[in-house]
């Protein structure tokens, strides 16, 4: 993209800003421009989440509606539009309840912090050429490091409500996230791999330069990584630590009013995050085969983060929660194993291809297919392997009968 | 090296997102594992048993209502035939019809709710629930538009029914009969295929076929353990003689079998609606029986196939206008009691849907 400058030039948001940082420069003192840099980036990102959180709030749940056959929200505005407003006012109105026995400098302070390193993962994502607020050269890392810190406020809420269920909860959390941090990583890994750099904007240039995306090239590393993603954001199928029919609402049991608000907005926030990852990672960030010459990238890479966010309400909708040890034993038994060998197989890739000098047009075709295919022999192999295609898993249906008085129990059909 | 753990105790309810109620289970752990547990219950206890012997027979129909509020047309039933088996009241064929019309109806309503709770302790986020209650919803509007009432039907009648079926009911009825399959079709694949719920069901909560006649379990419950047995077939009452259906039977035991064969008896449920309204005879639906019922010396006993196990009514006449005794055998309270044997070993979560496979309304287990 040619950067033309002209600060009215909307497809890079950077432009405005830049004129205004020139304008600032000229006249004002040296310092200022870096503060006021960092200040337009930061309340960029929390005004994009707010308004992304709000919309989705209600998109999330006139979805949800349509796919349970009934309305949702279409009380308050114009199909229900400003539904997640009237949430908001809820939410900051009610009294935040602190009960007596909780240890109140924790309990406190955990919604608030709770926050804070989803909001930071964003720092390092690039919106569209440019547009990133910190272009770390380590920004994989930044984004796994800073993710895995959210166990942290998830504990001390869990134990300073001085409650068994969110104690019970926040140790389901901090150990899923601890369990499922292993596959994340390894699927990062596998991108970088073959981009050959961490930073962000440089991963989106490697696959806007060989014309392909990564999700093409490590299938099975995008699934590894949604999957783990949804444990992190603490959503069905893996709401385990807030599973309501079990242990009422994990770490949050005791949290009202805004103090909730936090942990509801902050896991938002965690699925906004984990989606955006996987946009700019393994689907080409704000590249969509030429058309960011004429649609601005940020616009595109805001398509793919909605689009993809649009999985996680569809499997809310449909999918039954795991039990913790199934979850666990998931992450240790399926995972873990499988992502070793895709990275492998990445890491032997690479080095075929970098050894014999190969042109990239005719390999990566290659290698894509490769990979899905092993993405699904892995996966049925693998899964036999754990015992998954035991007849007796198979659904039967039960056995019609018209006589009476005689037990078939312990019968197979 | 074995870590020493001291076991603690898990208070699961009265105020609990998935005890149906006001049921209270406390859990003794040892770590994840449940080593002990404790049912509490008798928070909703009203004490409809005694309250009923201060009312004349006609008066208690209303009470039967508030059993098990989710299908209180059999219990209507249930309560009436002990009635009429204590007099010697004949019920006219179309009654008997009728009764076996609504019953069934209120079968499909109340497995509705029974599996689609079960799948939300499963961690289903709403979605069968919202489905099931599509369909429920249609049953509730039959039973409006035939009684006036949705939930609390007072329906059934001692000697035959309250009204009879206006003409707008068939019509409503054999279009929801006729879309029904295509529903269950649609719950099963969304519930039945589905990996995540048979990894949380197999296996777990297994009701041994020797238990379960031992603890005098009935219903869905007992059929998921393996035995073969049903009011309906053994026992028949009202038209259930002159139906065709079959009886749905798992193989294991477990939650996930209990859960197939509620899936099965919607079907079946369909089927014998199918015949009960086009076997629907004339005449009247009722016979005339005073409204100050005086019942000769003696006692009764009637059982019916409940949605949810076997609800009988045992009823003593001393000749008065009131039962001298009146007990409800209620099936949510006698399944539940084996659910200690079902959930030592496990772990909380698969205790929950342990619980939720069994069906119980705590309005019937209290009384």
């Amino acid at each position: 993209m040619i950067f033309l400058a002209e600060w009215w030039d909307l497809r890079d948001l950077g432009n405005p800003v830049g004129k205004l940082l020139e304008l600032l420069g000229d006249h004002g003192p040296d310092w200022l421009p870096y503060v006021v840099s960092a200040m337009v980036g930061s309340i960029t990102i929390v005004v994009f989440l707010l308004v992304s959180l709000l919309a989705f709030a209600w998109v999330e749940r006139r979805l949800l509606g349509r796919i349970q056959g009934r309305l949702g929200p279409n009380r308050v505005g114009p199909w229900g539009v400003f539904q997640s407003i009237a949430d908001a006012i809820k939410f900051v109105t009610k009294e935040a309840i602190t009960s007596r026995n909780v240890d109140r400098w924790m309990f406190w302070s955990a919604p608030v912090l709770v926050a804070v390193p989803v909001l930071v993962v964003f720092a390092v994502l690039p919106f569209g050429e440019g547009m990133v607020l910190a272009d770390l050269n380590v920004g994989v890392l930044f984004v796994i490091a800073v993710g895995s810190v959210t166990a942290i406020p998830i504990f001390m809420a869990g134990w300073s409500s001085n409650n068994k269920f969110s104690l019970l909860g926040a140790m389901r959390e901090v150990a899923m996230l601890i369990s499922y941090e292993l596959p994340q990583v390894l699927a990062l890994l596998g991108v970088v791999v073959f981009a050959g750099t961490m930073r962000m904007s440089g991963i989106v240039g490697w696959q806007d330069e060989h014309n392909t995306w990564l999700i093409f090239l490590q299938p099975l590393a995008v699934l590894i990584y949604l999957i783990a993603g949804t444990v992190e954001i603490n959503r069905t199928p893996t709401d385990i630590a807030e599973a309501e029919s079990e242990i009422v609402a994990g770490y949050h049991t005791e949290y009202s009013g805004i103090k909730f608000g936090m942990f509801w907005l902050t896991e938002y926030f965690a699925g906004f995050a984990i989606t955006a990852i996987i946009a700019t990672v393994y689907l080409g960030g704000w590249t969509l085969w030429g058309l960011e010459e004429w649609v601005p990238g940020w616009i595109i890479f805001l398509a793919k983060l909605y689009g993809l966010f649009w999985l996680f309400i569809w499997m809310r909708g449909t999918l039954p929660r795991l039990r913790i040890d199934q979850l666990m034993g998931f992450a240790w038994k399926f995972l873990l194993p499988v992502a070793l060998i895709n990275i492998f197989v990445a890491g032997l890739e690479v080095l075929i291809w970098r050894e014999n000098d190969l042109a990239a047009e005719v390999v990566l075709p290659g290698f894509a297919i490769a990979n899905l295919v092993l993405a699904g022999v892995l996966i049925v192999v693998w899964g036999r392997f754990l015992g998954r295609a035991r007849p007796s898993w198979r659904p039967a249906r039960a056995r019609l009968v018209k006589e009476l008085g005689a037990v078939i129990y312990g019968q197979e059909s | 090296m074995t870590m020493k753990s001291e076991p603690f105790v898990v208070n699961v309810g009265p105020q609990h997102p998935s005890t149906h109620g006001v049921f209270r289970l406390r859990l003794t752990m040892d770590g994840e594992k449940i080593i002990d547990a404790e049912m509490v219950v008798g928070y909703l206890h009203r004490s409809m048993e005694k309250l009923a012997e201060g009312r004349t027979y006609t008066q208690n129909i209303p009470f039967t209502d508030r059993l098990d509020y989710l299908s209180a047309m059999s219990n209507n039933l249930a309560y009436c035939m002990a009635v009429e088996k204590l007099v010697g009241i004949e019920v006219p064929e179309r009654g008997q019809f009728l009764r076996v019309i609504m019953a069934e109806f209120q079968r499909i309503a109340n497995h509705a709710m029974a599996i689609s709770s079960f799948a939300m302790e499963c961690g289903v986020w709403f979605t069968p629930l919202m489905w099931m209650f599509r369909e429920r919803e249609k049953i509730l509007d039959l039973f409006e538009m035939t009684c006036g009432a949705r939930l609390t039907t007072n329906y059934v009648r001692i000697g035959g029914v309250s009204f009879d079926i206006p003409p707008e009911f068939m019509p409503a009825a054999r279009a929801l009969l006729k879309e029904m399959p295509e529903r269950i079709a649609e719950y099963e694949a969304l519930l039945m295929e589905n990996e995540i719920i048979l990894a949380r069901s197999r296996d777990i909560g297994v009701l041994p076929p020797d238990l379960a006649i031992a603890a005098s379990i009935s219903g869905p419950v007992l059929r998921g353990s393996g035995v073969m047995w049903d009011i309906r077939k053994a026992d028949p009452y009202a038209a259930y003689d002159r139906l065709e259906f079959d009886i749905p039977v798992g193989t294991r035991g477990d939650c996930y079998d209990r859960f197939l064969v509620r899936m099965e008896e919607l079907r079946q449920s369909v089927r014998i609606l199918e015949q009960a309204l086009d076997m629907l005879p004339g005449g009247p639906a009722s016979v005339k029986v005073p409204l100050a019922l005086r019942p000769p010396a003696g006692e009764a006993y009637a059982r019916i196939e409940a949605p949810k196990g076997e609800l009988g009514f045992y009823l003593v006449s001393d000749g008065s206008p009131h039962p001298h005794r009146f007990h409800i055998r209620s099936p949510s309270y006698i399944n539940l009691t084996p659910l200690r044997d079902m959930v030592v070993g496990l772990t909380v979560p698969d205790a929950v849907i342990t619980l939720g496979s069994i069906d119980i309304v705590l309005g019937e287990v209290d009384r």
